[in-house]
């Protein structure tokens, strides 16, 4: 992309800081080291899951009056669960990998 | 807010938001390997997937004033709270999705006061970076301090022990991991509140005898069988919200929300991250789903609450109509879920207090620093600066914090204010982007003279020189005076002074670049379930039918 001709063909800005941040980028990006936040968020809610569903086996008759007769901590402790290795299950079906866009391959 | 809404949280509760706290640190911590470069630091090096920016997108929106704010609103309007979603939200989205992002993310700029500086001139471009800075330090101030009431109120924290906690978290995950550390935080942050509030409601519902059970008893509250229409009874302002549907279509739904979601930067920040211009354009769209329905969780929780909690609306007080979600947490929640709950609200609160510290490290950094102060310095002394920004942001924001404490009112009407300069600023963008002829003069005179009407109104609305029904009419009216006032003066301004040259305005105005650029397309982009367009005028067409109901 060191060609001006070539570099505005896309309809980019003429910006001589936009160019420099971008160059920069295109160079030395280091972006692609990212993690796949699919497995945090999987991990988060199956410890949630495990903490709130393992709380809602042992609710007390008190606190399932006061949540209107619904076991309330159960089925959020399993919906969370479920939810959390979704996630994780998602992650393992599609990984994210470094995905080629069409120009870099020309 | 006394010690009446105190929670009953035991170590379990106090573990789950242990957990989450040590979650988003470390999310920070592990996107800090992902920073070399200064548009890895400030756009996650416009790398990310759709579905990641999009969730963050409607996160960004979703701090705790909003979700709060919005309960109250719907035990005090009614059904009528659903307007800020559906007419008030989605078409924006949709709007800046299919029609603005080509011009955002095709141009490559890298904040929205950029674009200003290119497609008009650096006056125009240094009154809007400023206005924004200031705007988003400040907001994040009141944010803070929202929470610091809310945690005291709930746990019986000191007030500068919340400041400092939550200030210190978001603070410690935005300097080291940047934008990704804020917008992976911001993801996850979405799903915890959702988890935090889906209990409230479902528990709410099974108290009052359902969604008809519900509707019965809103007929019997004080809001009677009108809290219950979105839009029956707009012909006068004799409804709960107190506009006319006029005001509700072109202030709220055209003025205000355009203004908002298109031109403020803490959410567009988000779409010029995505990866490429398909994943850029799909980003509010795919924030516009969950945006649909958000109102299950706020505004029906704040009906419940009205029917439930004997007495809510009182002027002050535990009985406040901004108490209605934790209240409900106070009578509703057994432990467990109640950890959940409070473990939301506190994220809501930071996805809210990052958008505003990112947006304003990045707008300083490239905006105000490299434009009028360093230029020509090497690439990593930007990463530099945004982190000290970052820094001073958040301490700046502590120091806002405890001012508003001495005067909440007074920081109240500051943000109602700050409110006010989008309309303007959407008024110059829409004219700018369209209108190849507008001037870079007309540019500046037109978002100046937008914005110190706005600001006029809204004074003399506060002084009581004028008056409307409602803040929400002035505010109608404000946005819808100062848009007008945009366009007037770019209309005078523009015949007496030079046009820019077509080369300058490359990418930057319809007619001038393609659209659609097809260069950084990714296999499968071509797949229609991934077509902005269509996405977007199913989004619309959802909002649209979920008002029949609630006509």
């Amino acid at each position: 992309m060191a060609d001006n001709e070539d570099r505005y063909q896309g309809g980019e800005a003429h910006d001589p800081l936009v160019d420099e941040t971008e160059d920069a980028r295109e160079e030395n990006s280091a972006a692609a080291r990212l993690f796949d936040i699919r497995r945090v968020i999987g991990g988060l809610f199956v410890a949630y899951g495990l903490i709130v569903g393992l709380m809602g086996l042992f609710d007390s008759s008190a606190e399932i009056d006061k949540a209107q007769g619904l076991r309330i901590n159960l089925w959020a402790g399993a919906v969370m669960l479920v939810f959390g290795l979704l996630m994780l299950l998602w992650q393992k079906v599609s990984p994210t990998e470094a995905p080629k866009t069409r120009s870099d391959e020309s | 807010m006394g010690s009446g809404l105190r929670l009953n949280m035991n170590a379990l509760d106090y573990l789950i938001l242990a957990l989450y706290f040590v979650t988003v640190l470390g999310v920070g911590f592990a996107a800090r390997r992902a920073i070399k470069t200064s548009v890895d630091f400030f756009l996650s090096g416009r790398s990310l997937p759709a579905w990641v920016t999009g969730l963050a997108f409607v996160s960004a929106n979703l701090g705790a004033l909003e979700i709060i704010g919005m309960a109250a609103n719907g035990a005090q309007y009614g059904i009528m709270t659903v307007h800020y979603y559906w007419i008030g939200a989605v078409p924006a989205m949709v709007f800046l999705g299919i029609v603005m992002m080509p011009f955002y993310y095709g141009s490559k700029v890298r904040s929205v006061p950029e674009y200003l500086r290119l497609r008009f001139n650096r006056p125009t471009h240094l009154l809007n970076a400023i206005s924004f800075a200031v705007a988003q330090v400040l907001i994040a101030g009141v944010n803070l301090y929202a929470l610091a009431l809310i945690m005291q109120a709930l746990l019986g924290w000191p007030l500068w022990v919340a400041i400092v906690i939550g200030a210190v978290i978001v603070l410690a995950y935005i300097t080291v991991g940047g934008l990704s550390g804020a917008i992976y935080n911001e993801v996850l942050q979405f799903f915890v509140i959702i988890a935090g509030l889906v209990p409230i409601t479902v528990i709410g519902l099974v108290k009052v005898g359902g969604v008809s059970g519900l509707m019965d008893a809103v007929r019997e509250s004080k809001l009677g069988e009108a809290g219950l229409h979105a839009w029956q009874g707009t012909g006068s302002t004799d409804n709960p919200l107190g506009a006319h549907w006029l005001g509700i279509v072109f202030g709220l739904g055209f003025v205000l929300s355009f203004g908002y979601w298109t031109t403020n930067f803490a959410e567009v920040q988000r779409a010029l991250s995505a990866r490429n211009m398909s994943a850029a354009r799909r980003t509010p769209i795919i924030g516009a789903y969950p945006k649909l329905l958000i109102p299950v969780v706020t505004v029906i929780p704040g009906l419940i609450a009205l029917i439930t909690v004997k007495g809510l609306g009182a002027d002050q007080g535990d009985l406040v109509y901004n108490n209605a979600i934790p209240l409900l947490m106070r009578d509703l929640l057994p432990n467990g879920v109640l950890g959940i709950a409070v473990t939301g609200l506190v994220a809501s609160f930071m996805a809210g207090m990052a958008a505003n510290v990112s947006g304003f490290n990045t707008v300083f950094t490239y905006d105000i620093w490299q434009a009028y102060f360093r230029r020509d310095r090497p690439d990593g002394y930007y990463v530099k600066v945004g982190r000290i920004a970052t820094v001073v942001a958040v301490v700046v924001g502590i120091g806002t914090a405890f001012i508003a404490a001495g005067f909440s009112n007074i920081m109240n009407y500051i943000q109602a204010l700050f409110s006010v300069f989008n309309a303007p600023l959407f008024g110059t963008f829409i004219i700018g982007m369209f209108w190849r002829r507008m001037s870079a003069l007309a540019g500046f005179w037109s978002l100046l003279s937008g914005t110190v009407v706005a600001i006029a109104t809204y004074l003399l609305y506060k002084l009581g020189v004028i008056s409307f029904n409602s803040d929400l009419e002035e505010s109608f009216w404000g946005a819808g005076l100062a848009f007008v006032t945009v366009a007037v003066v770019a209309a005078i301004i523009t015949p007496l002074t030079r046009p820019k040259t077509d080369d300058e305005l490359t990418g930057l105005v319809y007619g001038m670049s393609d659209t659609t650029l097809k260069d950084d397309s990714l296999a499968g982009d071509a797949a229609w379930y991934r077509s902005p367009v269509l996405l977007g005028l199913v989004a619309v067409v959802l909002a649209a039918l979920f008002y029949i109901p609630v006509f």
